[in-house]
C-alpha cells in the first residue's frame, strides 16, 4: 500500500555530511542481550542512533522497552548478565568496544556522566556531601583547599545557594531535589561532552522537577555538552529536547525533531502514547482517556513482524510478517523515521477505549464528608510542628476533590487524619454522613472504616508480598463486607472483573502482576466494601502513561457506578485536573485555595497555584510566562510570619503579607483564596497568563 | 482495514518467574559453604539415629581390665577410664546434643519471635517495657541463669532446653524487631488497620510471613551457639547426665585425665563438638548468603 518514501533525501543527505564530522554519540546497530535461566534474551534490536555535538536528544517509551539498557550500554555499564551481541558505539569519535579497560576508565572519569532516576544510586549515603565532591576531583589531580573550592563553586553552579553547609551533610539530611542537584553537580565536575540523564525527575515533584529541569536546560547552554534524556514522560522530553526517539521491544519505532513528532506522529505507538495523556484541561465528564491494550513484549521475544502488531489497531496481514523498515519520512521540518508501513495512517489510529461516558449522577446536595477545624501538630524535635492547620472543606457523593501541593504540604498527613492512621488534634470535627468521626481508627465503627478507604501510591508496599491475590482481596471481602462462602466467590468474580483482571490473577502473588494489575487489585480491594469515600494517594505516579490512562478511566468508571467521591492526591496536575470536580491547594498544611476545579485551573488563582500551574511541563512548547517558584517549601516547624507563602511569592505586594496571615475568603461563591489581593486584581494581573495544565 | 487475526509476530520468550523459595533453595544448592556444613550435619544427625548399628562396641559397656589403652587397631580413639570403646562413644554421643540444642533453638525461636512482634507491632510503652527487661535478661550470664533453673527444676534435659531457649530468646527477639519495625511502615499494615483486623492477625499473618526469612538466618545461627552451649553446660555438670556417653559430659569427666598423658580420652570429643559447631555455622553462613543474594 504504502512504499517506503525515499524521495525527500536531500535535506536528509546535507544534515548527515554536515554533522559527520564528529558525533557525540554513534549507535550502530546496536543490539544488547541479558543473559537469563541460562540463555541470551534480546532486549536492544538493531538499534542505530545519533547524537550530534551539542544536542539533547530523548529517549521515551513505556517502562521494560529498554531506556536504560541503552544508557547503560553507552558507558558499559552493563550489568554482568548483559552483553553486547552485535553493533558498535562511538562516543566523540572513539570507538568505545575497543577501549582497554584503563582507557574505559578514563573515558569515564573525563568524557561522559550519567545521572539516574533514583540519587540515592550515586550517593554514598554514609559519606558527607563535601567529601564525596571533592573526591572527584582528586581523582582528577586536584587535591585540598583547590578540591573544595571547586566543589563549592559546582555546588553554586546548580544554584544550591548555601553550599558550604551542604557540604557538611549526609545524603539523607537533603530533599529529593536536592539530592538529584548534588547528583546533578557530581556528574559535571568532569565536565563531562556527553550527559546521560536517566529518568532524572521521575521522582520529583512538579515544582521541584520544573527546577532540575530548568536547571539542565541552563547548564546546557553553559557547558555545550549533548545529552541523553531519557524519560517516560513525553512532557519532559518535549520541552528538554531538541529530537526525540520512541523506543519500542528495543527498536527505535519513530524519530524526529521533537515538536514534529509530537505535533504530528507518524508511528502509531507514538500516537497512542499521546493519546493517553490528559491534554488541555481534559475531564472526566468529557470522555475517557485512550489507552494501549496489551503489553510489551517481554525481553527475548522472537519478532517476525512489527513488533507493535499484536497492540496496534492497524494491522494488517503484512505488518505480521514482514518487519516494518524505518520509513525515511523527512521533509523541511527536518529528518524523520518511522518504522510503520502505513506511517500516512497512523494518526487514523481507531481508539482502543471508546470515549463515550455514562452522565455522571447529579451530586446531591447533602455533604458525605464534613471537616471542619481540623489540625495536625507532629512533635519534631521539641518543636511542634504544624503539618495541617485548620482546614475544613465538604465533599459530596460522587465527587473528587483533588489535593495538590507541593510535597510537605500536609497532603498525606489530611489523607491519613480522614482515615484514622493518625488522629487529629482535639478540636476540629470530622463527619461521615452526618455522623461524627471518632479520631482514632480503634474508636470508629466498623461501617464508618469500611466506607472510607485508600488506594496507596505504591502497591508493592500496599499489597501483602506473601499472600495470593485471592487471599488479598478475599479478606478484604470478608472483613468490608462481611462475606464467606458461597456469596463471597460470587463477589470475588464481580469485583474481580469490575477492575478488568481475570480469575487468572487470583492464584498469583503480586510480585507476579505488572505495576498496573497490582494497582488493580489494590484498587479492588478498597472497593470491596462499597465504600462511600475512597482517598487515592498518587495512584498512578510509578505507572507508564498508558497504564496511567486506563486506570483514570477505571477510577472514573467505578465512580460514576457507584457513587462513590474521591479525594485524589497527585503532583501531575494533568491528571487532577482530569478527575477532579473540586480542588484544594495546600501549602504548609493550610489551605491556599479551594475551589470548582474549573475555576481553580482557568483562574483567577492564588498566587501559589498560579505558579504550581505554571511549572508544569508541557506538550506543546509554546512559550508562556513562567512563572518561579525559588527554592522549597519552608519548614513547618517554623513557618514564615503573616502569609506563610510570602516567602516565595512572586506577587508579593508588601509588608502586610509578612505581618498578617490572610483569611480564606470567598471570592466567587464555592471558591475561596487564601491572599491580601483582592479577586479583581488578581483577574487583572493573571490575565493574558494562560495556563493551561499539561 | 481491520486487523486480520493470524498468528502474533511476537514470540514472547517465557521467562519462567520463580518463587523466592524456589529462588533460596537453588541458590542454597549452589552454595559450596552450605552443602559443606549441611553434609557434616547430616553425618552426625545420622550417628546420632543409627550410630549404634555401626559403632564396634557398646558405648556403655566397660571393660576395666583394657581401661586408658591408647588408640589401636582394636579402639580406634582408645578406651576411657573404666574401658569403654571412645570411639563408640563419640559416634552415639552426639545424640543428646543433637535432641536438646535444636529444642532449645525453637523454643528461643518461638520465644523470640512472638516477643519480637510484640515489641514491633506495638512499639510504645510495650517495647520499652519488653525491651528493658530482655536487655536486662540478657545482662545475666547464661551459666547464673543455668544455676538458678536447676535449683528451681533440677538438672534434666528439659532444664537445659528451658534456660538456652529463654537465654537465646531475646537475641531472636531483637532481630524479629528490627524487620518488623520495617514490616510495619508498610501500607499492606495500614490497610489491614483500614479492614479493622485484629493486631493478633496483623502480626500473625500479614506480618509473619514477611520476616520469617531474617528469622530463619538467626535461628540457624543461634542452632551453633545452642550446640557449644548444650557441650559447655554439659562440661559443667548443669546438663546431660551420666552415663549418657554425651561429648561435654565426657569431656568434664576425662578431661582430668590429659595430665596423666591420656589425651584421647578427651581430644575426640573435643573435635567431634568442633566439627558439629563448624558444621552448623557453615550452613548458617549459606542462608544468610542465600537470603542476601
Ligand atoms: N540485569 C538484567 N537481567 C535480566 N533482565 C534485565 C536486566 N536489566 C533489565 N532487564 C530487562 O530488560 C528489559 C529492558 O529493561 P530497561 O533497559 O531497564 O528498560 P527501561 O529503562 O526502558 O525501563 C526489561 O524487560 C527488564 O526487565
Ligand atoms: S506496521 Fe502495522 S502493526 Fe506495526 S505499527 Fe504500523 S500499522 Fe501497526
Ligand atoms: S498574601 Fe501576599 S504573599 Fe501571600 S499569596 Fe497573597 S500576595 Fe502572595
Ligand atoms: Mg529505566
Amino acid at each position: 500500500m504504502t512504499e517506503p518514501a525515499q524521495a525527500h533525501s536531500t535535506k536528509t543527505k546535507n544534515a548527515k555530511t554536515q554533522s559527520k564530522a564528529k558525533n557525540a554519540l554513534e549507535l550502530k546497530d546496536l543490539s544488547v542481550a541479558y543473559r537469563v535461566a541460562g540463555r541470551n534474551r534480546a532486549v536492544l534490536r538493531n538499534l542505530s542512533l545519533t547524537i550530534g555535538q551539542g544536542e539533547a536528544y530523548g529517549l521515551v517509551g513505556e517502562s521494560g522497552c529498554g531506556k536504560s539498557t541503552v544508557a547503560l550500554t553507552v558507558v558499559r555499564y552493563l550489568p554482568r548478565n548483559g552483553s553486547i551481541t552485535d553493533g558498535a558505539i562511538s562516543l566523540d569519535g572513539k570507538d568505545i568496544m575497543k577501549l582497554d579497560a584503563e582507557a574505559l576508565r578514563r573515558t569515564r572519569a573525563e568524557s561522559v556522566s550519567m545521572v539516574y532516576q533514583d540519587p540515592g544510586k550515586a550517593l554514598n549515603p554514609s559519606i558527607r556531601i563535601g567529601r564525596q565532591m571533592t573526591e572527584i576531583f582528586e581523582l582528577g589531580g586536584i587535591t585540598g583547599q583547590a578540591a573544595t573550592d571547586q566543589a563549592i563553586a559546582m555546588l553554586n553552579r546548580v544554584r544550591i545557594s548555601d553550599p558550604a553547609s551542604v557540604m557538611q551533610r549526609y545524603p539523607h539530611q537533603l530533599s529529593g531535589g536536592m539530592q538529584q542537584r548534588v547528583a546533578i553537580a557530581m556528574a559535571l565536575a568532569n565536565d563531562p561532552s556527553m550527559l546521560i540523564l536517566d529518568e532524572p525527575t521521575t521522582g520529583l515533584d512538579a515544582t521541584v522537577e520544573a527546577e532540575v529541569l530548568d536547571l539542565i536546560a541552563q547548564l546546557r547552554q553553559e557547558l555545550s555538552a549533548s545529552i541523553l534524556f531519557i524519560s517516560h514522560n513525553l512532557a519532559v522530553v518535549s520541552n528538554m529536547c531538541d529530537r526525540v526517539g520512541v523506543l519500542y521491544a528495543g527498536m527505535l519505532v519513530e524519530e524526529g525533531p521533537t515538536e514534529v513528532v509530537f505535533n504530528d506522529p507518524r508511528h502509531p505507538y507514538t500516537v497512542a502514547l499521546l493519546r493517553c495523556l490528559p491534554r488541555g484541561g481534559q475531564r472526566k465528564d468529557q470522555g475517557r482517556l485512550d489507552t494501549i491494550p496489551g503489553f510489551l513484549p517481554g525481553i527475548g521475544a522472537t519478532i517476525s513482524g512489527c513488533a507493535f502488531a499484536d497492540r496496534c489497531a492497524l494491522s494488517t496481514e503484512r505488518c505480521r510478517t514482514e518487519l516494518p523498515p524505518l520509513y525515511d519520512l523527512s521533509d523541511e521540518r527536518g529528518k524523520r523515521l518511522s518504522r510503520c508501513h502505513y506511517h500516512d495512517k497512523a494518526q487514523a489510529l481507531p481508539r482502543a477505549t471508546p470515549s463515550d461516558v455514562a452522565p455522571a449522577p447529579k451530586p446531591a446536595a447533602q455533604p458525605v464528608l464534613r471537616v471542619a477545624g481540623v489540625n495536625k501538630t507532629y512533635a519534631s524535635h521539641g518543636h511542634p510542628l504544624r503539618a495541617v492547620k485548620d482546614v475544613s472543606l465538604d465533599l459530596r457523593p460522587g465527587e473528587t476533590l483533588g489535593l495538590v501541593g507541593e510535597s510537605g504540604s500536609g497532603k498525606t498527613t489530611f489523607a491519613r487524619l480522614l482515615l484514622g492512621l493518625v488522629p487529629p488534634d482535639d478540636g476540629g470535627t470530622i463527619e461521615l454522613e452526618g455522623k461524627a468521626l471518632a479520631p482514632k481508627l480503634e474508636n470508629r465503627g466498623d461501617d464508618q472504616v469500611k466506607a472510607m478507604q485508600i488506594v496507596f501510591q505504591n502497591p508493592d508496599s500496599a499489597l501483602n508480598r506473601s499472600h495470593s491475590i485471592r487471599h488479598i482481596l478475599g479478606r478484604a471481602l470478608k472483613r468490608l463486607a462481611g462475606l464467606s462462602g458461597k456469596a463471597l466467590e460470587t463477589r470475588l468474580d464481580d469485583l474481580v472483573r469490575s477492575v478488568r483482571l481475570t480469575d487468572r490473577h487470583l492464584a498469583v502473588k503480586p510480585r507476579q502482576l505488572s505495576g498496573g494489575l497490582k494497582q488493580r487489585v489494590a484498587i479492588a480491594r478498597a472497593f470491596a466494601g462499597d465504600p462511600r469515600i475512597v482517598v487515592c494517594d498518587e495512584p498512578t505516579s510509578a505507572l507508564d502513561v498508558s497504564v496511567q490512562a486506563a486506570i483514570l478511566n477505571l477510577l472514573a468508571d467505578l465512580q460514576s457506578k457507584e457513587d462513590v467521591s474521591y479525594i485524589f492526591i497527585s503532583h501531575d496536575l494533568g491528571v487532577v485536573r482530569y478527575l477532579s470536580d473540586k480542588i484544594a491547594v495546600l501549602y504548609l498544611g493550610r489551605i491556599m485555595e479551594l475551589g470548582p476545579s474549573e475555576q481553580v485551573f482557568s483562574g483567577p488563582h492564588h498566587p501559589y497555584t498560579e505558579a504550581l500551574l505554571s511549572a508544569v511541563p508541557k506538550l506543546d512548547q509554546t512559550e508562556t510566562a513562567r512563572i518561579r517558584l525559588d527554592g522549597e517549601i519552608p519548614s513547618a516547624v517554623n513557618p514564615p510570619s503573616g502569609c506563610v507563602f510570602h516567602t516565595r511569592c512572586p506577587r508579593k505586594i508588601g509588608p502586610i503579607c509578612e505581618q498578617q496571615e490572610p483569611p480564606l475568603a470567598e471570592a466567587q461563591p464555592g471558591h475561596s483564596i487564601r491572599c491580601h489581593i483582592p479577586y479583581s486584581e488578581l483577574a487583572r494581573l493573571q490575565k493574558g497568563v494562560v495556563i493551561e495544565a499539561a | 482495514m481491520s486487523a486480520v487475526q493470524t498468528t502474533s509476530p511476537v514470540r514472547q520468550d517465557d521467562t519462567r518467574r520463580r518463587s523466592p523459595a524456589a529462588e533460596v533453595l537453588s541458590s542454597l544448592m549452589r552454595s559450596g559453604t552450605f552443602l559443606t556444613g549441611l553434609a557434616i550435619v547430616l553425618f552426625w544427625v545420622a550417628c546420632a539415629l543409627f550410630g549404634e548399628h555401626f559403632a564396634p562396641y557398646d558405648p556403655l559397656a566397660d571393660d576395666i581390665i583394657n581401661a586408658l589403652s591408647p588408640p589401636s587397631a582394636e579402639h580406634w580413639f582408645g578406651t576411657d577410664q573404666i574401658g569403654r570403646d571412645v570411639f563408640s562413644r563419640v559416634i552415639v554421643g552426639s545424640r543428646d546434643i543433637l535432641t536438646v540444642a535444636p529444642l532449645a533453638t525453637l523454643l528461643a525461636t518461638i520465644a523470640g519471635t512472638a516477643l519480637g512482634l510484640l515489641t514491633g507491632y506495638f512499639r510504645g510503652i510495650v517495647d520499652d517495657v519488653v525491651s528493658r527487661i530482655l536487655e536486662a535478661f540478657m545482662a545475666i550470664p547464661v551459666v547464673i541463669v543455668a544455676l538458678l533453673a536447676i535449683v528451681a527444676l533440677g538438672t534434666s534435659k528439659t532444664t537445659v532446653i528451658i534456660v538456652i531457649g529463654l537465654s537465646f530468646a531475646p537475641i531472636i527477639a531483637r532481630t524479629v524487631r528490627s524487620a518488623v519495625l520495617a514490616e510495619r511502615e508498610l501500607d499492606y499494615v495500614a490497610a489491614a488497620q483500614l479492614r479493622h483486623e485484629s493486631a493478633f492477625h496483623t502480626m500473625f499473618v500479614e506480618i509473619l510471613p514477611n520476616v520469617i526469612p531474617p528469622i530463619l538466618v538467626e535461628t540457624t545461627v543461634r542452632l551453633g551457639y545452642a550446640i557449644f552451649a548444650v557441650a559447655t553446660l554439659s562440661f559443667m555438670g548443669f546438663g546431660i547426665q551420666p552415663p549418657s556417653p554425651d561429648w561435654g559430659l565426657s569431656i568434664s569427666s576425662n578431661y582430668g585425665m590429659i595430665g596423666g598423658g591420656f589425651w584421647w580420652t578427651v581430644l575426640f570429643d573435643a573435635l567431634a563438638i568442633a566439627s558439629l559447631v563448624i558444621g552448623v555455622n557453615l550452613a548458617a553462613d549459606g542462608v544468610h548468603g542465600a537470603f542476601n543474594d
